[in-house]
């Protein structure tokens, strides 16, 4: 047994002896001050963020520990400060598991809708391309971010509120995303430039919902159309009548269900192109692959619900170099213990899928993207349940894994077999920007396409 | 063979009960019911499907 007195405190990094502790650096450069904490502190390892410390956990045995843990021990509500201005008061950021099992089972994520959302997306990226010449010019994080815009409130909300959505909506959409500076740790509500354009787009997107409403209360709903959900959140009345949920409301709920699905998906099929590009002997391993499955005429819909194994070696290994969540993080609920450290209560705890997804003694040669490493006999993500953590693990594993999966897998199928890409900037310019807590490519991220001979006009 | 089931990283996706319906059963709410904690021999096969495509590794197989 442990006793109280060889409990220790967490050993606590170098720097951040300010104000704010280690808050400046984890805006400027948060991957190497992770990085830091376990290279000076171990797998366990503490910086602070405004007032309050972060427990760094890395790891194979401390991440177990980290996703085992029930609420009542590490709890995600209080975590994330910078998603509440965002979704409204009101939207939870996250579920207890049960709640959890239960949306797997009830809603848009289910398995028999998968080949109806796979149809969807293919016909979404088909829309995208249809604009294109025959050659030009795109910026990945603007087109990505408009497509998965359209592909995600089309599978989660309904196709007829999509038709509804144009360019402007993923732009104010991508003004939210921008506003989630780490200074959130210290005040949500800063009087920052940034703060004030997420307000303002959040409004702005408010009154947008707010038109369809008012549009939708007009004239009466298709009747040969299903209703969506914005017909169903309508369709609920109070006693008097009255909209039970105003459009403040319904956009907070479009805004957070769009959320987990939106920045990561668009970044991870950002990375997985670039990747791609900057290894052309793996982009001609993929195109072949899908040349060959789709040469007998099948549907994206019943294929990217099925084993593509090249292009899904691909896309996790970009989720593996550029996970989309670069730090968990939880609440202590209670005072925990770990590794004979002491985790008191009101701490941070964190994970990093940044770092652990790279730990050379789990990933020979870790920095390096090598696709065959998902490949039997290696499978390294299985291999690795605890460190290959890019949708996080246990409980509170991303519940949306399978869908992005089957996007980013149908998104591809179609970009590849029509269009040839080629990279519109030196290869090693294209990088993240991690000045907010939601990563994104910074720009300029541009690519050239071209029509493959052979290929047609999009179908 | 005997199934074992991690309680603490099944969230119910029922990609067991896909694999070997026979041994596996996914409730609406999403919780899992083993039927048959010691399958035979010729659901060998099956279960370990199972256990490979389960998407958060909730299920392994302890042999007698």
């Amino acid at each position: 047994m442990t006793t109280e007195t060889t409990v220790r405190e967490p050993p606590r990094v170098s720097g951040g002896d300010v104000a704010n502790g280690h808050l400046e650096e984890l805006s400027r450069d948060p991957i190497g001050l992770m990085a830091r904490v376990r290279a000076e502190c171990g797998d366990v390892g503490e910086f602070t963020l405004g007032g309050r410390d972060v427990v760094l956990l890395t790891g194979a045995d401390a991440n177990e520990f980290y996703f085992r843990a029930p609420e009542e021990q590490l709890d995600q509500a209080e975590a994330y400060p910078f998603m509440t201005p965002i979704f409204g008061t009101g939207v939870v950021f996250d579920a207890p598991p049960e709640r959890r099992r239960e949306m797997l089972h009830n809603q848009a994520l289910r398995d028999k809708f998968m080949r109806g959302h796979a149809a969807t997306i293919a016909h979404e990226v088909e829309q995208m391309v249809a604009r294109w010449d025959d050659e030009g010019e795109i910026d990945l994080l603007d087109w990505f971010a408009e497509l998965t815009i359209y592909t995600s409130s089309a599978c989660l909300i309904g196709p007829r509120f999509r038709q509804e959505l144009d360019g402007r909506f993923a732009q104010l959409y991508h003004d939210l995303e921008r506003g989630t500076d780490p200074i959130a740790y210290v005040d949500p509500y800063a009087d920052i430039e940034s703060f004030r354009q997420r307000d303002a787009a959040r409004a702005a997107l408010v009154e947008l919902v707010s038109g369809i409403m008012e549009r939708r209360s007009a004239e009466p709903a298709p009747a040969d159309g299903e209703p969506d959900l914005l017909d169903i959140l309508m369709s609920i009345r109070d006693e008097d009548g009255s909209l039970r949920f105003s459009a403040d409301a319904v956009t907070g709920m479009f805004i957070s269900m769009m959320f987990a699905g939106h920045h990561t998906t668009s970044g991870t099929a950002a990375w997985t192109l670039i990747e791609l590009l900057r290894h052309p002997g793996e982009m001609d391993l993929v195109r072949a692959e899908l040349d060959d499955l789709y040469a007998d005429g099948s549907e994206v819909s019943f294929q990217a619900l099925r084993a593509i194994p090249h292009l899904e070696s691909a896309l996790k290994e970009a989720l593996r170099l550029h996970p989309p969540l670069i730090l968990l993080l939880r609440v202590a609920m209670e005072d925990l213990e770990y590794g004979g450290y002491r985790i008191a209560a009101g701490k941070f705890v964190g994970a990093s899928p940044a770092i652990c997804n790279r730990l050379p003694g789990d990933f020979p040669d870790a920095d390096a993207f090598v696709p065959a490493r998902y490949l039997e006999p290696r499978e390294e993500d299985r291999a690795n349940p605890w460190t290959w953590i890019p949708f996080g693990a246990g409980r509170h594993r991303c519940v949306g894994a399978a869908f992005a999966m089957m996007q980013l897998k149908a998104i591809f199928s179609v970009l590849l077999q029509g269009w040839e890409f080629e990279a519109a900037q030196p290869l090693d310019t294209y990088r993240n920007d991690h000045s907010k807590m939601v990563v994104q490519l910074q720009q300029p991220c541009r690519v050239r396409y071209r029509r493959r001979a052979g290929s047609g006009t999009a179908s | 063979m005997r199934i074992v089931v991690d309680r603490d990283l099944c969230q119910g996706h029922a990609a067991c009960e896909g694999e070997a319906p026979t041994v596996f059963s996914v409730s609406k709410k999403g919780e899992l019911t083993v039927l048959q904690p010691e399958p035979p021999e010729e659901l060998r096969a099956q279960v370990l499907m199972a256990v490979k495509y389960c998407p958060t590794h909730a299920l392994s197989i302890e042999e007698d």
